[in-house]
């Protein structure tokens, strides 16, 4: 089954949380409303037509431009999107859904954007969600044990969010 | 031993004992097994019998740093590793010796302008002795890095400083003094300079 009819079965069942289906890139996608997203993904695990029983991956990408000058070229709006990467491995087809985030809660630089947990659907989602939340600092609301994975645990930001400041100094080790 | 035999007189041996300790202290380094990234492949390869660094008596790689001479930083140190690097350090018996083996511990390497989580050059957190650079060194890097080790250990000075030494007051022990490649052909420019 390709994105189109996925993205058609999903439409039919979720009406308004599905957003939007690229399918110009070499993976296609479906954007998909966050709220909805453990029920989608649960769905898509479920159901006979689809029975994504895999989920090869859950990462996050930063859209932002750090640097000002080039900051007016740069055609997105800050945000934060987070992927997920499913398969079947019985029907063999894949797909890619995509939601999207502010990059900071309400605005307010240093709280945490908040999305569902799918660590309930899929097992191999609880270390994904906290190396996403290690990394670009996503608050995955309901996750059994939401801590840092790869950074100690008293590390300062979240590395791979663009505007992300360099340690100058980390427990007497001199940094740049 | 064909290297030794039939060159002396039977039953005595005359040597100082400055150069019988350092003679076997150069000829069994043991180093640390201690591989932190894609660098420690080319130390075992150093190990295994093409390149066999125990032709240097250096192989006998100990698995704990009390029984360790030589830390050979194999990989990239990560700030989250960096602790345990010093903490091993500070457990091996003195003499003990470092080798930074890889761009990675000379300066950061590949990560030196984005790697957010690397310490850019184990010599801020443990002092190094000898660095190999590469990204990795060859195998024979890595020799060349053991006999500067072994050079450094030949050196060594048990007895007081007679003359004004390069660094140090008169009569002061030198614990540490970095000596030339024995095989460079530096020999010559270093005497001229002690005479002068
Ligand atoms: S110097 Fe190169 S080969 Fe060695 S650990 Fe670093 S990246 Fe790997």
């Amino acid at each position: 089954m390709n994105t189109e009819e996925i993205h058609g079965l999903l439409a039919e069942q979720f009406g308004d949380a599905i957003l939007e289906l690229k399918t110009e890139a070499i993976d296609p996608w479906i954007v998909v409303s966050a709220d909805k997203i453990v029920d989608i993904l649960t769905f898509l695990r479920d159901d006979e037509r689809l029975q994504f029983d895999h989920l090869n991956d859950l990462t996050a990408v930063d859209f932002l431009e750090p640097d000002e000058k080039k900051a007016k070229k740069f055609p997105y709006d800050p945000h934060l999107e987070i992927v997920y990467h499913l398969s079947s491995f019985g029907l063999k087809h894949r797909t890619v859904i995509k939601i999207s985030v502010p990059r900071w809660k309400n605005d307010e630089p240093g709280s945490h954007p908040e999305i569902p947990s799918v660590a309930g659907v899929f097992g191999i989602a609880d270390w994904h969600e906290r190396e996403a939340y290690d990394m670009f600092g996503i608050n995955f609301v309901g996750h059994p044990n939401l801590k840092r994975i790869l950074c100690p645990e008293d590390w300062e930001g979240h590395p791979l969010r663009k505007d992300y400041d360099f340690p100058l100094e980390y427990h007497g080790i001199r940094g740049m | 031993m064909t290297w030794i035999e039939g060159r002396f007189e039977e039953n005595v041996i005359t040597t100082t004992l400055e150069q019988a300790m350092n003679w076997a202290q150069e000829s069994s380094v043991w180093p640390m097994t201690f591989g932190l990234a894609c660098c420690a492949i080319e130390m075992m390869a150093t190990g295994a019998s093409r390149y066999d660094i125990d032709r240097f008596g250096a192989g006998a790689f100990r698995a704990t740093p009390r029984q360790a001479d030589l830390m050979i930083v194999a990989g990239t140190v990560t700030y989250k590793m960096a602790s345990r690097v010093r903490r091993l350090y500070e457990q091996m018996a003195d003499p003990k010796y470092v080798i930074a083996m890889g761009a990675c511990t000379v300066g950061g390497g590949p990560y030196f302008k984005h790697g957010y989580h690397v310490v850019k050059g184990v010599d801020l957190v443990v002092p190094v002795d000898v660095y190999v650079p590469g990204c990795p060194p060859r195998p024979e890097a890595l020799l060349e890095g053991l006999m500067r080790i072994q050079d450094k250990i030949k050196a060594r000075k048990l007895g007081k400083v007679s003359g004004t030494a390069s660094f140090g007051q008169k009569g002061e022990k030198i614990t540490d003094e970095l000596a030339l490649p024995h095989h460079s052909g530096y020999g010559k420019v270093a005497e001229s300079t002690a005479t002068a």
